[in-house]
């Protein structure tokens, strides 16, 4: 097979011990720096009021306690709108904008990639310049738009304008371009559709490349939060409800402030650490024999 | 022979129908307000009062008679010149480096290095406690406790370090989707490639990278540039969140920082359009350049 016939030949360049140690090094250096601030969050959630106004300050909690957690619940729960209502808007809102997006945006991403027809290069190059155009300026038309459409205060103003969101589409765009072509005679031999093509060949092989996008999408979606899109309370996400409750308290604010930053952080780093999987998993191309 | 419009929709109508659901989405919600902005660009609109036309009005108004804005720009600059390809190169270098390891290992090292993307904008508040003013600040704690300062220092209210901290903070953001897409790009260079190599000469991992690697990763690569060029350009919650808005002395005012202040303070949609439309073609200009360059990978 053709995973196990490359590991026996050792199909990579020799490595060398000094360079192994060097890249381990910098990389570990690099790590502690990128997780830092994560680390940082979980322990000044942990820290009793006292350490937090401790001085000098200090980086590791002495007596770890989740009352920043029962206060920041206990404020939550004198809202007329039960929490799980918020959490259930942003889950909906996330799955179903990632969903659609990557779906619809892979089937246009194909015939870019791979096939020759009038106009591609004019649409590729409009999609990838959209990129260019700052959305704090365009938010302004897109709201008028959206509100000709009456869908302002609807799930809908949060998600439709993510499903054609330009990014997903790029990249799919580009790794589907890297496909050999090999891959698709088969099925152009066999006379299947294009859309057969696609759901056969082109969806399965593109693992790393879905995944990449779902996680960029669902943590963009997770943690978007726009006031002038949704003022109706029982719509709201629950970025929105935290932000509310922690605004509302300003004693709990620090304690509870960084527990609700916690728990905001936990859903999309499990996603995440779920669907790395794929990204990280080095492709074999099925259907090459 | 000339075929007429309807014949080469019909020949081509495949590739036609598997684009339409995107591209509904996609004209309606993206490129309609983006041509709208172009055109309020050329008017004076208040969002109360229908747009009036105005000509080249804000254009000149922006080069001749904003001082802020070409502080501004000289920030935007910065970033883009700074920030934008040292993220471009540490993202590549480190999905490199990790690439080598095992599965598990390349799995956890991906998490550590993608996780600023995910908490960004939840730790705003962390890096503020760091970075604050008073002696309970983290940093002025440590670095009084060493001695090296024997006062603390307003990091985030003194303009001689704001834009040094933003660029800090921005770095730590930036192994993001272009580090992922490094990543999955990297498990996608077809393996036969690699024993090729083997048997050509290649002696040492550099020599792979570059004769190998990078040329089968052209389109990841172009992937990465632009939104490298596109984040470092665009730079404004950071600076928002941690030096304020606006920030002392503008020290921390880039243009779309600007752009949201006419935009959504000052209610000036047209000014803020005008700017927009500039920065638009410094991006696609910088990115002509980066696809120059990148055409010279591999050989």
């Amino acid at each position: 097979m053709f995973t196990i016939a490359q590991k026996k030949s050792g199909a990579k360049a020799r490595r060398s011990l000094a360079g192994n140690i060097a890249i381990f090094g910098f990389v570990a250096i690099l790590g502690l720096f990128s997780a830092f601030p994560f680390i940082f969050a979980i322990i000044t959630s942990l820290k009793p009021l006292d350490e937090l106004l401790q001085f000098p300050p200090r980086l590791i909690v002495m007596r770890p306690t989740l009352n920043n957690f029962t206060d920041l619940f206990q404020l939550a729960s004198n809202m007329w709108v039960p929490l799980s209502r918020y959490i259930f808007n942003t889950a909906f809102i996330s799955v179903v904008g990632t969903v659609l997006h990557v779906l619809f945006a892979a089937m246009a991403a194909y015939p870019l990639a791979k096939h020759k027809f009038p106009g591609k290069n004019l649409i590729f190059s409009v999609i990838v310049m959209a990129l260019m155009f700052v959305p704090q300026v365009t938010f302004i038309p897109q709201f008028v738009l959206m509100s000709q459409m009456n869908i302002v205060n609807t799930y809908g103003a949060l998600i439709l304008p993510w499903i054609g969101a330009s990014l997903g589409l790029f990249l799919m765009k580009q790794f589907i371009e890297q496909l050999p072509d090999a891959i698709l005679e088969a099925a152009r031999i066999d006379g299947a559709s294009e859309f057969k093509t696609f759901f056969s060949i082109i969806w399965p092989n593109s693992t790393p490349a879905i995944m990449t996008v779902v996680i960029f999408q669902f943590i963009n979606l997770w943690n978007y939060a726009p006031k002038e899109l949704i003022f109706g309370e029982s719509l709201k996400v629950f970025r929105m409800a935290l932000e509310q409750i922690v605004a509302g308290d300003p004693i709990a604010r620090m304690g509870a402030g960084s527990a609700a930053a916690v728990i905001l952080m936990i859903p999309p780093i499990i996603v995440f650490v779920l669907l790395q999987r794929k990204v990280v998993e080095t492709m074999t191309f099925a259907g090459i024999k | 022979m000339k075929k007429s419009i309807a014949q080469t929709i019909g020949v081509h109508k495949e590739s036609y129908l598997l684009m339409t659901p995107y591209m509904i989405f996609f004209l309606l919600f993206t490129i309609l307000p983006v041509v709208l902005s172009i055109v309020l660009g050329f008017t004076y609109y208040n969002m109360i009062e229908p747009p009036r036309f105005v000509g080249w009005y804000n254009y000149i108004r922006l080069f001749l008679d904003d001082d802020i804005f070409i502080i501004a720009v000289k920030n935007t600059l910065f970033f883009a010149f700074v920030t934008g390809p040292v993220s471009y190169l540490l993202s590549f270098l480190v999905a490199w480096m990790i690439n080598d390891l095992s599965k598990t290992l390349r799995s956890i090292a991906t998490t550590v290095f993608y996780i600023p993307t995910i908490i960004g904008v939840s730790v705003f508040p962390m890096w503020r406690l760091i970075f604050s003013p008073d002696a309970y600040g983290y940093l002025n704690g440590m670095l009084m406790g060493l001695g090296i300062i024997s006062e603390p220092v307003a990091w985030l209210l003194d303009k001689e370090y704001i834009l040094l901290i933003l660029i800090v903070v921005q770095l730590w953001m930036s192994l993001g989707i272009s580090f992922l897409a490094f990543v999955a790009g990297l498990q996608t260079v077809d393996r036969s490639l690699y024993e090729a190599g083997v048997m050509d000469g290649i002696k040492n991992r550099f020599q792979e990278l570059w004769y190998i690697t990078l040329p089968s990763m052209i389109p990841q690569l172009i992937f990465g540039a632009v939104m490298q060029i596109v984040i470092s350009f665009s730079v404004a919650d950071v600076s928002i969140q941690l030096a304020g808005f606006p920030s002392t002395e503008y020290a921390g005012e880039t243009m779309v920082t600007h752009i949201m202040d006419y935009g959504s303070i000052r209610y000036e949609m047209g000014y803020a359009s005008a700017m927009a439309v500039v920065l638009f073609f410094m991006m696609v200009f910088t990115n002509r350049l980066v696809t120059k360059i990148l055409q010279k990978v591999g050989i």
